[in-house]
């Protein structure tokens, strides 16, 4: 009846066989405890049913040895999985440094997946090259959804209204799936994609191959030129708003005295809700932007604004 | 002692004028009426959402196939099968019913009003018209529930975690439309009137103890319901806020949850500012103590069958105490354990984690002294223990898989999958359930008078024993194979055809598991009219609520009993019976009542 029953889906990613040997470990804790229990109620239930009326239960209100022994090893356990399950959940959600960058856009009920180079699009497929660090930056444009790759042993919620963050290393090529796991709306179960995972060399025959766009940065400068961004935003115009050059990842001074780093979030809430977050030194005159923009294009201007630090030093 | 038991049950009423029918029985002020009135509407609500969760189990082994008599009757504009629109509704109204509507009333309405006054000596609650109030305001929700499946796009269907966007904008999902109000109304009564009874127990438990009941005199399933009463009374309010912000959100076109610049289904959505993750937050700082308002009262139950039925004292009585205090405290700090995915600082996710862990130990604790409770004993099986054993195995699994939850690395694989409807329904079916049944079985001749059916009630066990295991623990297996929950067809995924036929036989388990309630609710209502008399005191039982007359009269007790020691004196060798009761003075010495106190 259950053949071919995998238990669980393929490793293919570096941090899935360490979240495996954590779960292989749960799994044999809960295992001894549960046989613990279940023998003990067993044999208890057999030996100390009552036989014959008139027999009297053993008095024994307590005992202080026992209360100790069974407090204290469940808790040297729970810190050893604590300590274990910390270390390997910093690990996994700690940003690599050096990584491919994908965008993600989520609507009902598909996925919307923009490569930096080429200007790839794909939707529900994500090609990604093997043994290389994939980065995702992802956000929806209307309800909650979450992307997961069971393989890769990865599933972060992807939200409306701010980027949430994921990464993952394949490890081996093939095709996988990729799931929405957060419920959202009627054809929730319909929203299905796959991961191809492929080697480096057909990665980037396939990324040259199709009918790719304007990549991202290119898109986000033209669009950056049609918004007239740089009228207050750039060298030559008025100066009433800040440069943006070399803006991304640097630190900023706002002038309620916070300094914070501008990240795709800062960018993205300050395009959308100008208010919000004032540079110091500067008024509060920019205009929102807000129901001007899609999700995609606050991306091309994001993508365009983390390539002038090099355009403007060039 | 037993020497007063067959005395006229009219005697009790005498210092109380008689009632007439209405106030006696429907609008009655009287703790254990109230308790049975809770106790019946629950069980009714318990059938919905069983039969909810059948049509739910039809969907996932036989998807978009047409169902047996039922699907002409409920279908017939869908092809006679269930629609993706409809399935939504489906899980979304069954977690609300069973959750809102069965287990949370169940312990915390019936047995906890049937069950406080009693069992600490007291005539009544402190507040009787606030307790029948709290009765009364369920009717709205029921009707207003029951009223939002005719509206136009059906009843509620955004999961009965109901997250904004999703439940908010109304072009998100059909039961968006004016269902999700309705919900979010109908529950905003739910809490009010959970509310009324929270302030009543734990002013019952502090103010109307009988001499002589020290706090630590009282039986385990009083000291559940007080720190359930406490826990509630913080947690709740902060729901119910949060149900008036995304009723607000939804009528008033307010900015709580829904950020800036949605487009939902082509339609660009007006209102804007708010944070999505913040319902979250809001709604898991209560729904997860919920959790244990669900649980603990349970385990009091448990705790005294068990005690009952072995014959024995409680093991480990103040451990056990202080565990369900830990329980509760640790409950406050644990919420973020259902966000681990949803974009949390790492460093807040660790904190959540830690906290998480650390449930384990006070049930850990709570376990052992249940065994702890066995061993040695003289042990009875009547269908209330069998209940109360079959609680410690269930439950274990149900807190053993908790701790795949807790750390993160795996709970960000699982989250959101199978595993997870798994785990929740061992603790809930599996602990909530199996307690409330012990509980029926132990407390239902002091509620009617008269016994249940024992031999049924054995065949009710085992065949719920067995059925329930059968339909969730390969829901564990599901989960683990990464099978995501509430998808209206798993099989769109080719990856998950080979787990078409664990889910056929998770339903086949499903409609047996349902079979065996119907035997259970026969059993309840024949014994109602026609069960075994039963004497005060048919268990030997030590607590007070056995002194009374079965059933209780308006007022409970002929004299107010006083109280000479704990609980759980089961074999004590003072006397030559197996049971001390808590209001009998000890053998020998002089019968002063003030000494005692």
């Amino acid at each position: 009846m259950f053949e071919n029953f995998p238990l669980f889906p393929d490793q293919v990613s570096a941090s899935a066989g360490k979240v495996d040997a954590l779960y292989a470990f749960l799994v044999i804790v809960t295992i001894v405890f549960s046989v613990l229990i279940f023998t003990a109620v067993l044999f208890f239930a057999v030996r100390y049913r009552r036989r014959k009326q008139g027999e009297l239960a053993k008095t024994v209100h307590s005992s202080l040895k026992l209360e100790i022994v069974w407090s204290v090893v469940p808790l040297i356990l729970a810190l050893i999985m604590f300590g274990w399950g910390a270390d390997l959940y910093f690990e996994m959600w700690r940003p690599p440094t050096e990584a491919l960058d994908v965008f993600v856009v989520g609507k009902q009920w598909m996925w919307n997946l923009l490569h930096t180079e080429e200007g790839q699009k794909e939707l529900n497929t994500l090609h990604v090259p093997l043994g290389q660090k994939i980065r995702l930056t992802m956000i929806s444009e209307d309800v909650i959804h979450s992307f997961y790759i069971p393989a890769a042993r990865v599933k972060a919620d992807v939200l409306p209204g701010r980027y949430t963050r994921l990464w993952f290393e394949p490890t081996k090529a093939g095709e996988y799936h990729l799931f929405c796991a957060e419920y959202c709306g009627t054809k929730h179960s319909a929203m299905i994609g796959k991961v191809i995972v492929m080697p480096p060399v057909e990665y980037e025959r396939w990324l040259s191959g199709g009918a790719g766009s304007e990549p991202l940065d290119v898109a986000g400068e033209r669009l950056f030129g049609q918004l007239g961004c740089q009228s207050c935003h750039g060298a030559e115009g008025n100066q009433r708003g800040p440069s943006l050059a070399g803006v991304f990842g640097s630190k900023v001074q706002l002038q309620d005295g916070r300094v914070i780093v501008s990240d795709e979030n800062y960018i993205r809430e300050s395009i959308l809700n100008p208010k919000a977050k004032i540079v110091a030194g500067y008024e509060p005159l920019m205009p929102t932007y807000e129901g001007q923009v899609s999700e995609e294009q606050l991306i091309q201007l994001i993508s365009y604004l983390k390539t002038l630090d090099e355009k403007d030093s060039n | 002692m037993n020497a007063t038991a067959h005395h006229s049950e009219s005697g009790g009423h005498g210092h109380h004028p008689q009632p007439g029918f209405l106030r006696k029985y429907v609008f009655s002020l009287d703790h254990k009426i109230i308790g049975i009135q809770f106790l019946l509407t629950t069980l009714v609500f318990f059938m919905v959402g069983g039969l909810l969760a059948l049509a739910v189990r039809w969907q996932l082994a036989w998807p978009w196939q047409e169902m047996p008599v039922i699907g002409k009757m409920l279908f017939s504009d869908t092809g006679n099968v269930i629609s993706p629109e409809f399935y939504t509704m489906l899980f979304t109204m069954h977690a609300s019913v069973m959750i809102f509507f069965v287990v949370i009333p169940m312990l915390i309405g019936a047995f906890a009003n049937f069950c406080i006054p009693l069992m600490i000596g007291a005539p009544d609650m402190a507040f009787p018209t606030l307790n029948m109030l709290s009765y009364w305001f369920f009717w709205p929700a029921f009707l207003i529930m029951g009223y939002s499946f005719t509206v136009e796009g059906g009843a509620a269907a955004a999961g009965w975690t109901a997250y904004p966007p999703l439940s908010t904008i109304e072009t998100a999902a059909p039961g968006s439309l004016g269902g999700q109000t309705w919900w979010l109304v109908a529950l905003i009564f739910v809490g009010i009137s959970s509310m009324m009874g929270s302030v009543n127990y734990i002013t019952t438990i502090i103010k109307m103890r009988a001499p002589g009941m020290h706090m630590f005199r009282m039986p385990m399933t009083v000291w559940a319901m007080f720190i359930t009463a406490l826990l509630q009374a913080f947690a709740l309010p902060v729901l119910t806020a949060a149900l008036a912000m995304q009723l607000l959100d939804r009528t008033l076109q307010t900015g709580f949850f829904n950020p800036a610049g949605l487009v939902v289904n082509n339609v660009t959505v007006a209102t804007g500012g708010g944070q999505p993750i913040l319902w979250q937050h809001l709604f898991w700082f209560y729904s997860h103590p919920a959790v244990y308002i669900m649980i603990l009262p349970a385990m009091g139950i448990v705790s005294d069958v068990l005690s009952t039925f072995a014959r024995k004292p409680l093991f480990g009585y103040r451990p056990m105490v202080y565990s369900v205090a830990g329980i509760a405290g640790l409950g406050f700090v644990v919420w973020g354990h259902h966000m681990f995915q949803s974009g949390m600082n790492p460093a807040l996710g660790a904190t959540f984690m830690v906290s998480t862990m650390m449930i384990a130990l006070p049930s850990a604790i709570k376990t052992f002294n249940w065994l702890g409770t066995l061993w040695r004993g003289n042990l009875i099986f009547t269908s209330a223990m069998l209940f109360a054993v079959g609680f410690i195995s269930v439950f274990a699994i149900g807190g053993l898989s908790g701790i795949f939850m807790a750390a993160t690395p795996i709970d960000i694989y699982i989250h959101d999958t199978y595993f997870i409807v798994a785990h929740i329904h061992y603790v809930l079916m599996g602990g909530s359930a199996f307690g409330i049944f012990a509980g029926i079985y132990y407390w239902f001749p002091k509620m009617f008078g008269r016994t249940m059916n024992e031999s049924w009630g054995k065949v009710h066990f085992f065949g719920t024993f067995v059925a329930m295991n059968c339909t969730f623990f390969p829901m564990h297996v599901l989960g683990a194979a990464g099978m995501p929950r509430r998808l209206a067809d798993p099989y769109h995924y080719e990856t998950f055809a080979h787990l078409k036929d664990l889910n056929i036989f998770i339903t086949i388990s499903a409609l047996v598991l349902g079979g065996f309630q119907v035997i259970f609710a026969l059993n309840f209502i024949f014994s109602i009219f026609g069960g075994e008399k039963a004497d005060r005191n048919p268990w030997r039982s030590n607590t007070l609520e056995w002194v009374a007359p079965s059933p209780p009269p308006h007022g409970n007790f002929e004299t107010t009993p006083i109280v000479y020691r704990g609980p759980y004196e089961y074999a004590s060798p003072e006397v030559e019976e197996d049971y001390l009761p808590q209001n009998v003075p000890t053998p020998g010495a002089a019968p002063v009542p003030g000494a005692a106190i």
